[in-house]
Order: C-alpha cells, then structure tokens, then sequence
C-alpha cells in the first residue's frame, strides 16, 4: 500500500541592511527592520495563514487520515513571534488536531553541518527546544538546511539519536533507484533516509500555475491518479515543500489552496494513504544503504551546493563566517549569538550567486551579487572584529586547542559519572538493603552537577590549559571520593 | 558588397573612443570575405593599417582641377595615394571650388582633429565627400559620428544608395543636456536622412528615440567590443604582480575629465575610501577642462598625498596604468559605450562603472552604480581593495567575459543589417 509523506518548511530569513563599510566599527546593528516586518506579514497574509487554515480544515474533514509534517527554523519562529503570532497560533491549533509532526532543523538555517559538527549539535537541540516549548513536541526526524545532505551529516545525525532524515532524491546519487523506498545512511544503518520526490513536489511547487506547462491545469484528480499508477512496489511518496509554495511560488488565484484541498479525498478514493516521517521510519524497513559523498540539496536541477556555495565570492564569506564559530561558542554572549545565528542563513549566500537560477533568482534589496556580497562583507567584518576584540590576545589555534580540551574533559566526566552509576548500581545490588538505594540517588547528581560550573568557568575565563584542566580535574576527584566512601 | 565610409578618426592616431570603434567595425566587417570597404578620412598619417580595406585621404582629394603632372602627383603623395587614384578623383570634381582655400593640388588641408574651427571642417568635408560619392561605386554609406553626418547625406544624395549612420555618441552625453543648437541640428538632420540608425548602446537608442524623435524601428542597438590584447601589452600586463602580494592598492580611472565623465564623484568615493584606510591609493589619469577643479576638490578633502594625476595617457601607457592598477572605475554621468573597462577587463582589472553608461548593458562580471551613488562607489572600491578572494574572481571572471565579446561578432551583426536595408 502507497503512502504520501508531506512535509512543509517554513523559514524566512532575517534581512540584512545597506551596512557600508564605513560603518564597520561605529554600526553594530546589521538588520532592516522594515523590510523584516514587511516580508513576514506578507507571506504570513499571502500564504502562511490561508495555507495553514486549509490544512487544519482538511485535518478536521478527514480526522485521523490526513497527516503531514512541518518544520520552522529558528529565525522564522522569532520573526512570526514578533510581527505575525497568529501563524503561531494557527500552528498550535493544527498540532491539536494531532495530524501533524513537527521535524528538527538547524536553528540558523545555517550550513554549520558542513563546517562545524559541534556547533550543529547544539544548534539542533536548540531548536528541539523551542519546538518542545511552542507546541510540546519533541522532534524525532531531522532535516537540515535546504534539505543538504551528505554521509557525514548522517553520522552525525545518527549520534544525536534522531531516527529518520529528509533528504532529497537527487538523480545522480540515486542513479536507477527509485526516492519511493526508505533508504538508511550508508555509515549508520539506525538512521532512515526519506527522499523526495523531486517531480512530483515540484508540480505542485513551481509548475502548478505555469501555464506553458503541458500538464496545465493540474486537478487532485489527475495528480492523485499518477500516484496511484506508480509501480506497486513504490511504498512511499514524499512531497516536500517551502510553505511558501502555497501562496507565495503559486498565488492564490491559481486555486492552489483548492487542489490541495481536494487531494485527500482523492487519494483516499485509490487507497493511499497519509503518514508522517516518523511513522514511516517504525512501519518501513530500509531497502538498502544510499551513499552520498557530496552533499545534496532540494535546490535547482542540479539538486548539489551550487546555490550557495557555486563561486568563489560564496565559499570566500562561508569561509570566513565559520572560522570564528569557536569564538562565538567559548564567548557565549547572547547577543553575539544572536547575530551568529541571522548571518548563517542561508539566504544571505543564496543572494551572492551567480548561476543563472531556474527559479527567477530573488535578490532581496541587492541589484547583483556583488552588491550582496560586498554588504555582507562589510557586516562580517564588523562582526568578527566584535568578536575578535574580546580576547584580542588570543589566536584562533589556541583557542580551539582549548575548547577542545575542554569537550574532552566533558567527555571523559560523562563516561566517569557512567561508570560510578554502574558501580553504584552493582554495589546496591550486592548490599541490598533499602536504606542505601534511598540515599545514594541523590549522590550521583550532585557529582555532575558540581562539574558543570566548573567546566563554564573554565570555557568562559578561558584561562591557559593547564588551569582550565586542573579545574575540571577536581569534581572528578570529589565524585572518585565520593565513589570511595560508598 | 561594397562599403564606404565616413570617419573621423583612425589608430594609430586617435584622440578618444572614437577611433578604436572605427578600427573594430571595420576589421570585424572585412573578415567576411565579400566585404569591401573604402574608409574616408579627414586626414591619413599614411601609418594606418591598410590591409583590410582601402583609406582615402579627404586631404588628398581634388576639388578644383589643377592641371599638375602623374610624376609630381607620385612625388606629392607619396605612401598616401596612388596617383591614379587621384586622377580619378579630378575627373569628378562637381562644381566651381576655386573661392575656397586650396592647395597645389586643388585639395583643402583637414588638421583631422577638433579644432575651433569644426564648423569649417565639417562642411569642407561635405564638400571633398561629393567628389568621392561620384567616383567610387558602392552599395552602402555608413557614416560614423556626427561630423560626418552632412557627408554622408551629400553621398546619399548624389548616388542614391541607402545611409547607415552609426551613432557613437550624442551631444546629450557630452553637454549633460544643456545641447549646442547647431551640433543637435546636424545630428538630427543625419538621423532623418538615414535608412538605418545604428546606437552604441539601448541607452543611446532611447536618447535617439526620445529627444530627436526617431522611429524605433530604424534604430538599432549595435554594442561595441574589444580587439583581443596584442603580444606586447599582454607582457606588459603579464608584469603585474600578484594582488595578494600588493600591499599598497591603486583604484584607477582613466579618461577625459570632464562633466561627462562624472570626475567629481570618483574624488569624493575616494575621500569617503581613505577615510577608513590609508594603503589605496588613486589615480585620475587624462586630462580635460575639469582637471584643475578636481585637483583643487581632492586637496580641500585633504587626499591630496594619496590622489594623484599622472597626466594624458596614450598607448602602451594605458595598459601600463591597467598594470599597475587593482580596480578600475568609471563614473560616468552618461556614458554612449565606454570601451575602457571592457579594455581594463581585458588586463584582468575589476571594473566598477555607472548604470549610466552603455558597457554595462553588455557586461555582468563587474560592480555597477549609480554615478551619483558615492557610498555604494566607495564600498565597492573598498571591498575590492580588501577582499582576495573578491577581487580574484571577478579578474578572472570578468576577462573571461570580455574575451567573449569580439568585433567579427559585431561584424556579423552589421552585415545583417546591412543586407536588410539594402534589399528594403
């Protein structure tokens, strides 16, 4: 039986202002508040609130049968908190009908899966969090960035224990396979690949209101029915899209709203059914291990880095915007994070191509991309000399020298406070009495918790190794007493 | 298909764009083997390169009969013309001349440059132009510039074959709209008597359209482009040293400094560049009516240590200054074409120019502003200067770009005109 998987994205990115260079040093506010305010109440008009009215209408006439999934990135969340909560509300209302999960994505909208594994990490669970506080879920299938995906962002994935992954079905990593299997990363078989259909999305993203298409117009009816006379083998379907497609790629006049409307009933009618990617992860077995060497996106024809990463000016301001990322993470100022965050999305390299796009190529306020690429320039070297400016004596090599000790010693501390716990364990095990296990709980949490200030006084003083080591040193000494006196 | 035209200038001894253009339109048109082209000129040097078409001299020409020797002609015109040539030419002399100031050979003396009396010079060319419409037989005017307008009507009149003036440039860019009346009514004139109007750029064309009131459909925008470098400039360019390894960044613009070429806005980016950093330096090559207004306005912004005018360059001087220079710009208010940064280009120099001017309808691997936008000027100069990487992809992309646009594409493109407006 067929399955359709889909998945919405919403994510708008933090528009960047005219910053001329001779602002660098006197300007350290980098955002254009207007054209912020203005570009999310559009689309949260034009697009996110009638598309998400659709989906709860179509959630409460086929209760428990329609399902689809919806991720935000961090940069959305905030600016829909500020300009349009009522698209968080609609949102809520959506995840109370329970037809919908919510995915994982890098908070940034960022490319720091490339750069800086550790970074992502915690950019990842930080936005795990803010899903978990606005709508109680938390994420168990992750998609990253633009849908960019390569082996070893699934090992990493994999690690942070996350089940299933969207990626895209690029035509040249899949070859003669078909994106309708589950697929498993070739480097960890736990982690489950759902590939997108990339025609299939499309029709509905780009080509629905073409009408130099030879498909146009394209009903429920017509679109249900190639799905239905897919091979009986192909079991799942994935449609991925921006949110934005509904509204904004396809106007509202084209009656996109409409089709998508009629399409559950369509489908029902050939026995298709609707699953979340969760749902698919339990209920699909893998059918084989996919190997992807260079990362792929859901971008263009070419589905690879080229929209952001294609010319030099692009990898020169990516460079240079994650060889400070240690900086900003030993520094842990919120409002350097702040700007962190705002000047990885995607968007701003995206602005800087040169390729001549397939899909009109939006420049922002920039007339060309060197315009783009000058300005974010110009911002970045303001921001790096921020950041620079507060340990001005200290070179980048020495410190991630340091914060590398440092997240060793949180390693060996973890796999220690392990060890006691098992040692614990077995101890209460042998003795067993019922006075010991009461008391001895409370033990185990204290010794970490002691570890943990020390560890940040370390990272934030950033004092020279062998003082960070001998701090770190201590509460391991505690917790080993400790283990001793029990 | 034979061709004859009017021209004003030609390398090796030219004074502006003018000259360049000519050479490329017709080297680009004479690679095509059934082409033949007679070029009419003011005032040959006898250095030109003939090799591709025929030149005759206005000032070898005849318009009052003398009755002079084959052997004193042959000593006169000497590397000039052939003395049969000139014979010829004498047996088509139209009309009594003889109030006119001649030489012993019955011929007016051009100075072939733009002196104060152009008036004088461009009827005298009308006139010297009769006698060579009657001689030569052609299929075609094509007339460049405005000088040579009233030649080219008098040519269309004598042998009744179509006229494709080429317009290089209007007095609306050169006067920034303030027009001499008398120079706009030779314009517009030519421009009515013309079969086809040929304009250097879509910005030129709307100008022709709008304020001297043309029929779009006879106007047509016939870019420029640029002759590939020769061995000897490309050594001297190939001299330069790496950018990563120059410490001190020169910004470079070259051309006449005057109204047209917005001179003002390039010191005042500049003043706006050296506020923040001191290891650019500037250079305003050329010379022209606002050069001493531009040395003055760079010492009242106090870069005067850091601006510098080297003077006119010709030659292989210019590509000198494209050595040792690391961005180029051109600021100009109302710019026909610009050839030079296509040139700069060429010498692997990033170009920053004005939406304002004709090049940049054509090129897209380099930075365009508004010429009055000196913030977005600056900001550009400034990453260029700063930025490695910035500044490599665009020399490398952009002499890429430029290699692509030649004048035997240009060529083909006239000769379908031609031929469309031969058999209208």
């Amino acid at each position: 039986m067929k399955t359709v998987c889909l998945y919405f994205e919403i994510h708008q990115n933090i528009h960047l202002k005219r910053y001329r260079f001779f602002d660098i040093g006197t300007d350290h506010y980098y955002y254009d508040d207007y054209e912020n305010e203005r570009s999310i109440t559009e689309t949260a008009e034009k697009s996110y609130v009638p598309a998400l009215e659709a989906l709860i209408d179509m959630a409460k006439k086929h209760p428990g049968y329609f399902k689809c999934a919806i991720s935000l990135s961090g940069t959305a969340i905030e600016l829909l908190e500020s300009y349009a909560p009522q698209v968080l509300e609609l949102l809520g209302e959506l995840n109370d009908t329970g037809c919908v999960e919510f995915l994982a994505e890098p908070y940034s909208h960022g490319f720091s899966s490339l750069k800086n594994p550790d970074y992502f990490r915690e950019e990842v669970s930080r936005l795990c969090k803010k899903v978990k506080a606005l709508f109680g879920q938390t994420p168990k299938v992750f998609r990253n960035s633009c849908l960019v995906y390569d082996d070893e962002i699934g090992e990493t994935v994999a690690s942070m224990g996350f089940k299933g992954m969207l990626a895209e079905g690029a035509k040249h990593v899949l070859g003669w396979k078909s994106p309708h299997f589950v697929y498993n990363c070739c480097r960890n078989p736990k982690l489950k690949l759902l590939l997108r259909d990339h025609a299939l999305s499309e029709d509905i993203s780009f080509r629905f209101n073409d009408s130099s298409w030879s498909e146009y117009p394209l009903f429920a009816d017509t679109y249900a029915s190639w799905i239905s006379e897919l091979p009986e083998e192909d079991q799942v379907i994935n449609i991925f899209m921006e949110l934005c497609a509904l509204g904004i790629f396809q106007p509202l006049s084209s009656n996109i709203l409409e089709f998508m409307k009629a399409l559950p009933k369509q489908l029902k009618q050939r026995g298709i059914t609707f699953s979340t990617p969760s749902e698919i992860c339990a209920k699909v077995k893998s059918s084989g291990d996919l190997v992807v060497e260079y990362p792929t996106s859901w971008v263009d024809e070419e589905c690879d880095m080229s929209p952001w990463l294609g010319n030099q000016m692009q990898r020169e301001a990516c460079e240079k915007l994650y060889s400070i990322t240690e900086r900003v993470r030993a520094i842990r100022d919120r409002r350097l994070q702040q700007d962190f965050d705002y000047l990885q999305a995607s968007n701003n390299l995206r602005f800087m191509s040169t390729k001549p796009s397939s899909y009109g190529g939006y420049r922002g306020i920039y007339d060309s991309p060197y315009d783009a690429f000058t300005n974010y320039m110009n911002i970045l070297g303001d921001f790096t000399a921020r950041v620079n400016n507060l340990y001005p004596d200290m070179d980048n090599e020495e410190i991630n020298a340091l914060t590398t000790t440092i997240a060793n010693m949180e390693r060996e501390l973890e796999l220690k406070d392990k060890e006691l716990q098992k040692l614990r364990a077995t101890l209460a095990r042998q003795n067993g009495t019922a006075l010991q296990p009461e008391a001895e709980p409370a033990k185990p949490k204290a010794a970490p918790k002691k570890a943990k200030p020390a560890t940040k006084k370390a990272t934030t003083a950033a004092k020279p190794k062998k003082a960070a080591t001998a701090k770190a040193k201590k509460p391991q000494g505690k917790a080993k007493a400790a283990t001793a006196k029990a | 298909m034979k061709v004859l035209m009017f021209g004003w200038e030609f390398p090796p001894h030219i004074l502006g764009g003018l000259g360049t253009a000519s050479y490329g339109i017709t080297k680009g048109l004479s690679l095509q083997p059934d082409m033949d082209i007679t070029f009419c000129l003011p005032r040959p040097w006898g250095d030109e390169d003939k090799s591709f078409m025929n030149i005759i001299g206005m000032s070898e020409t005849p318009i009052v009969w003398r009755d002079v020797s084959y052997d004193y002609v042959k000593q006169r015109l000497e590397g000039k013309m052939a003395p049969e040539q000139y014979f010829a030419l004498r047996d088509n002399i139209y009309a009594d001349f003889t109030y006119r100031l001649t030489d012993d050979l019955g011929c007016i003396q051009f100075s072939g440059k733009y002196p104060d009396n152009l008036q004088d010079e461009i009827n005298n060319y009308s006139i010297v132009a009769g006698v060579i419409a009657r001689q030569q037989d052609f299929d075609l005017i094509h007339a460049h510039d405005w000088l040579t307008y009233p030649a080219g009507i008098h040519a269309k009149n004598v042998s009744g074959r179509p006229l494709v003036i080429h317009v290089h440039a209007t007095d609306f860019d050169r006067s920034r709209g303030n027009v001499n009346p008398t120079v706009y009514g030779i314009e517009k004139d030519g421009m009515d008597h013309a079969d086809c109007i040929m304009c250097v750029s879509e910005l030129t064309r709307q100008t022709v359209i709008n304020h001297y009131h043309q029929d779009p459909a006879k106007c047509i925008a016939m870019h420029n482009a640029v002759y590939p470098l020769s061995q000897e400039v490309q050594d001297i360019v190939k001299e330069r040293r790496p950018f990563r390894e120059r410490r001190e960044k020169v910004v470079t613009f070259l051309g006449r400094i005057t109204m047209q070429k917005g001179p003002e806005y390039f010191v005042e980016a500049a003043a706006l560049v050296l506020k923040r950093t001191r290891n650019i330096r500037f250079c305003m090559a050329g010379s022209g009516d606002m050069m001493n207004d531009m040395i003055e306005l760079a010492a009242a912004r106090g870069i005067a240590d850091r601006f510098h005018f080297p003077g006119f360059m010709k030659g292989k001087q210019v590509y000198e200054a494209f050595r040792d220079s690391d961005v180029y710009v051109m600021p100009s208010v109302s710019e026909p074409f610009g050839i030079s940064p296509l040139e700069a280009m060429q010498c692997g120099v990033p170009s920053i120019i004005s939406k304002q001017s004709g090049c940049a309808e054509i090129l897209d691997k380099c930075i365009k502003t508004d010429y009055w936008d000196i913030d977005a000027m600056a900001d550009a100069m400034y990453a260029l200067c700063t930025n490695d990487a910035y500044h490599e992809y665009l020399a490398d992309e952009g002499r890429k770009e430029v290699d692509q646009i030649t004048w035997q594409k240009v060529g083909e493109r006239i000769r379908r005109c031609y031929d469309q407006v031969i058999n209208r």
